[in-house]
């Protein structure tokens, strides 16, 4: 399968690096990293934008990253209505840098610039899948 | 052929607001405004069209508009014929295009326009099309999308490493509404108070309404030539295009160059490159129309244009200094704040302000104004891109 089922609205339902959804739905969140220059990249990249190869491979997102900036999306665009309100956040990890939302489970006054964080698959109600933060 | 100098001779607005009226209306009330402008130029001189839209292939439900428009403003180009669409900044990028086009001998008169109708044919589709302006994979699949949560970010960033506040947010907000207030082609003719702004509802804090430019339809366009054929058709003093630049070094929130969000690597390589294509520097600059789609983007604007030092942006806004009597007079005609913003007109509203100003002729005019800059930004703030004109080549 590919990125039909990706995210609350999806847009793109083919790509090379489908096998990045097979990873979500097995607990992992992953990055990909050229074999040849290695250079890691996230959202994961099946040819290497810096040297040009095709020879990259998998890695997890694993241990602990930094929460680097956040915002609360009150309103959100047409088809997040419902989810809204809901709060985005850029997290630092070893090597890669994740946009994903906060998890419900934070709570507001407990969000903090600096923050450890840990990224993690997430099923959405509607049997959709994405990734999320939860505090590291 | 050698390079020729490229100057802007006209150019139009069509009124801007929430209108009853399609793009292609809309784009036929700018062109009357430009051919109005220059009544020695006959429609048959003009041998170039290009046109500046990104949300017409979804709201219009028109793509390759260019051809559709040269029918409806009674033209027929045989240089150059297309549309371009770099979102915010697709009037400039167009301008940028023409200049080259015209330079190199390639055409010879060339209208730009550019506009959007984003209100149809529902309200909702321009929240769905805000998730295409993104990147959409990844950054939209989350639920970024609406221009608002990333630029309440922006402004946080910049709050904590600067110093920078709310009040210093809300006076771009009353300089511009106030700049705008007599400029009746923009969306807004009311000003703000200080007040008014810090006590209204909030966006996302620390943005509130004011903070934000509004949904916007509207079109503009300008005429540009080469100075022979410019001193020909105008008796106007001449404007050159003097230097141009568009930097793009990311296209997603995950990858920003800066060291945090308040930090413009991208506009600071734009500016650089600008400065030396026109062969002057930010002191140089007599006004500025830059893009002031949030309050912190102005702000951050001044920094990283070299108009005052990083991290100083708060206090030079807050002191008045990119005001009239200030050390550099911005958005003289309103900016985006009041104004409005439909995306593909901004750069070509911004050029015709830009015309008037270095003629002597704008609303509210900088006294002696020689060189003047405009600025974009496009998207979630992934590209920047700039011109520079000049009363000399």
């Amino acid at each position: 399968m590919g990125f039909e089922n990706f995210g609350t609205v999806s847009f793109t339902t083919e790509a090379k690096t489908a096998e990045f959804i097979n990873y979500l739905e097995s607990g992992k969140v992953m990055a990909t990293r050229c074999k040849q220059c290695g250079t890691t990249y996230f959202p994961p990249k099946a040819d290497c934008p810096s040297c040009l190869s095709s020879e990259v491979e998998w890695f997890e997102v694993g241990g602990k990253g930094e929460l680097r900036s956040y915002t609360k999306v009150n309103y959100g665009p047409t088809g997040f209505e419902a989810d809204a309100p809901y709060t985005l956040a850029l997290g630092e990890f070893d090597g890669v840098q994740i946009l994903a939302r906060l998890s419900r489970d934070i709570e507001e006054k407990d969000i903090k610039v600096g923050m450890s964080l840990t990224v993690s698959p997430l099923k959405l109600p509607n049997g959709r899948l994405a990734y999320e933060f939860k505090k590291g | 052929m050698p390079e020729r100098n490229v100057c802007i001779i006209g150019g139009g607005m069509s009124q801007w607001g929430v209108r009853e009226a399609s793009i292609l209306d809309m784009a036929q009330e700018a062109a009357k405004e430009c051919f109005d402008e220059v009544p020695a130029l006959k429609k048959e001189d003009i041998d170039g069209l290009l046109f500046a839209s990104s949300y017409c292939g979804r709201s219009a439900f028109q793509v390759n508009i260019a051809p559709v428009i040269a029918e409806r403003l009674g033209i027929k180009p045989t240089s150059m014929c297309t549309r371009v669409d770099t979102l915010c900044a697709g009037g400039s990028a167009g301008i940028i295009l023409a200049t080259g086009l015209i330079k190199a001998g390639l055409a010879d008169v060339v209208m730009v326009g550019g506009g959007e109708k984003l209100y149809t044919p529902q309200r909702w589709e321009t929240y769905y099309s805000e998730l295409a302006s993104i990147d959409h994979d990844w950054d939209g699949a989350q639920g970024m999308g609406l221009p608002p949560p990333f630029f309440s970010m922006t402004a946080q960033e910049h709050m904590k490493h600067y110093g920078t506040t709310k009040e210093q947010l809300a006076a771009v907000s009353v300089k511009n509404r106030r700049n705008g207030s007599n400029n009746l082609k923009g969306h807004f003719h009311k000003e703000v108070t200080l007040e008014e702004v810090m006590s209204a509802r909030p966006i996302v804090p620390p943005l509130s309404l004011f903070d934000c430019t509004p949904i916007t339809d509207g079109c503009a366009a300008v005429l540009l030539t080469y100075e022979e054929k410019a001193k020909e058709l105008t008796d106007r003093p001449l404007v050159y295009v003097r230097g141009a630049a568009q930097a793009s070094l990311h296209s997603m929130s995950m990858n920003w160059p800066g060291e945090h969000l308040g930090d413009w690597a991208h506009l600071r390589a734009a500016a650089k490159r600008a400065y030396e294509t026109a062969r002057v520097g930010p002191d140089d600059i007599d006004v500025a129309e830059t893009h002031d789609c949030f309050t912190i983007s102005e702000i951050v604007e001044m920094e990283d244009l070299g108009f005052c030092k990083k991290g100083e942006g708060g206090p030079f806004v807050e002191s008045g200094q990119n005001d009239f009597g200030g050390k550099i007079p911005v958005n003289t005609d309103g900016g985006l704040l009041s104004c409005g913003h439909p995306f593909g007109a901004t750069g070509i509203r911004q050029a015709r302000e830009m015309l008037y100003q270095l003629q002597g002729r704008a609303i509210r005019q900088v006294e002696g104004a020689e060189i003047g800059l405009t600025h974009n930004l496009s998207g979630l703030n992934v590209e920047h891109t700039m011109l520079i004109y000049g009363r000399e080549p």
